[in-house]
């Protein structure tokens, strides 16, 4: 793929009478990702894309896909690197979340009349706490900011108040993280938005 | 501990019941109004309607059917009504951090991020502003005074103002008519969330207390609340 936004305009920066703040987290996520990324998008991709057709029901498939991705990251996580026990305590804790955003979107999915997408074939580049920690942050803040991004094309109320629910959840976790990671738990007065386009890009490193 | 209510839906129904700890309070609370509490937020309940205290289905609460746009038989409704009762908390927020600062009770790391914290609720008070400007007539700065004795009894006031407004904005998101309001909304609403999270942590509590679903709130909820801090 020669597409090139995957710095800019892709990071539309919150627009409140001509207020916008910067984006900064979700260029380091997608920085990340031009270092990590140059493989293709994954078959999945299509999938979550094509899931639905659009609409409310390709929205909660594309939330799905994420919710996947972080459920699968957490428990790797648990299992595979030596965590102190806060942040092995936080990992579960945050897992479980995740794992029942999963449960609630399939639910949310099916009952709608549309078909839940499948768990993407992952893969996550860490090897010990720092960089669970620095995935993990990257995780949430995307999170927060997918959500961010789709949420007003959603029209089902009770969707919206669903996604609302839950995004508000990916904000705790980016806090606590990063919390954990030393880092500013909330950097910005408003948190940035993304494009279902940059979010994919975003998370593409770590699907196979 | 006071949350005693059972998450019927995965999704979350929200029935809010930690904040509407005091059965009593809705009740008192339309007692102070009619008893002549002059401020904004008489006036933004006035202009709200009283939005049903639904405990049992709280996000599919319909939004007020008043007349849409901002003229009609009512000061304010719909989206300028939302906008002014998310602008009167921030201002609430605002003045909370301004004056922990003022007290000068926290030091180092601990100051550093509630000045942060006081920075992005002034913004949030600007960009509402301007956003009410825009539909119609800001609500008025509410005179505030809080109890600011010392560093635990701060945190755990922040922590109930920053949770208690994550709650109000995710109670009110269903409801905006205008997109762009709406993303306005979402972005503020995520960082009261970390706002929230971080304080629950610094407190030694869970950052994410309702589990793995944000409840909302109502404005009935959240005013009463709101209103113990505000002097007429």
């Amino acid at each position: 793929m020669t597409d090139t936004s995957i710095t800019a305009p892709g990071l539309e920066e919150v627009e409140i009478t001509g207020l916008s703040r910067s984006a900064f987290i979700l260029r380091g996520a997608l920085a990340a990702s031009a270092v990590y990324g140059a493989g293709t998008v994954g078959p999945f991709v299509g999938e979550a894309l094509a899931a639905g057709g659009g609409g409310d029901i390709g929205i909660l498939n594309f939330a799905l896909t994420l919710e996947y991705l972080e459920s699968a990251f957490y428990k790797e996580a648990q299992k595979k690197v030596k965590l102190s026990s806060k942040t092995a305590a936080l990992a579960k804790l945050i897992g479980k979340d995740e794992d029942q955003h999963v449960q609630a979107l399939t639910k949310a999915i099916t009952g709608a009349g549309g078909k839940p997408v499948k768990a993407p074939g992952v893969k996550f580049p860490f090897s010990d706490e720092k960089g669970f920690l620095k995935l993990a942050h990257t995780f949430e803040d995307t999170g927060v900011s997918a959500y961010n991004g789709a949420a007003p094309s959603i029209k089902s109320k009770a969707i919206l108040s669903a996604a609302g629910s839950i995004v508000q959840i990916e904000g705790r976790h980016a806090a606590a993280v990063r919390l954990m990671a030393g880092l500013p738990p909330a950097p910005n007065a408003f948190d940035p938005k993304l494009s279902k386009d940059q979010v994919l890009k975003a998370v593409k490193p770590f699907l196979k | 501990m006071r949350n005693a209510v059972q998450d019927t839906s995965p999704l979350g129904d929200g029935a809010l019941a930690e904040i509407d700890e005091d059965p009593a309070s809705r009740k008192k609370f339309l007692r102070m109004m009619g008893t002549g509490g002059a401020g904004a937020l008489s006036l933004l309940i006035a202009a709200c309607g009283s939005s049903s205290s639904s405990s049992s289905n709280s996000k599919s609460t319909p939004p007020p059917k008043k007349s849409g746009g901002g003229g009609g038989g009512s000061k304010e409704s719909g989206d300028l009504a939302i906008v002014n009762y998310a602008l009167t908390l921030e201002y609430l927020e605002d003045a909370f951090y301004a004056d922990v600062i003022k007290a000068g009770l926290f030091k180092g790391s601990a100051l550093e991020t509630i000045k942060k914290f006081g920075d992005s609720e002034h913004q949030h008070v600007v960009a509402l502003e301007g956003v009410a400007k825009q539909l119609g007539k800001p609500a008025a700065k509410p005179k505030t005074k809080f109890p600011l004795k010392d560093m635990k009894s701060v945190l755990t006031l922040a922590a109930t103002v920053e949770n208690l407004g994550a709650a109000a904005y995710l109670g009110q998101a269903a409801m905006i008519k205008s997109p762009d309001i709406l993303a306005a909304a979402l972005s503020i609403h995520t960082v009261e969330a970390r706002h929230a999270a971080t304080l629950n942590t610094l407190l030694g509590k869970s950052p994410t207390p309702d589990g793995a679903f944000g409840k909302p709130a109502t404005m009935d909820q959240v005013l009463p609340i709101a209103k113990k801090f505000i002097v007429a």
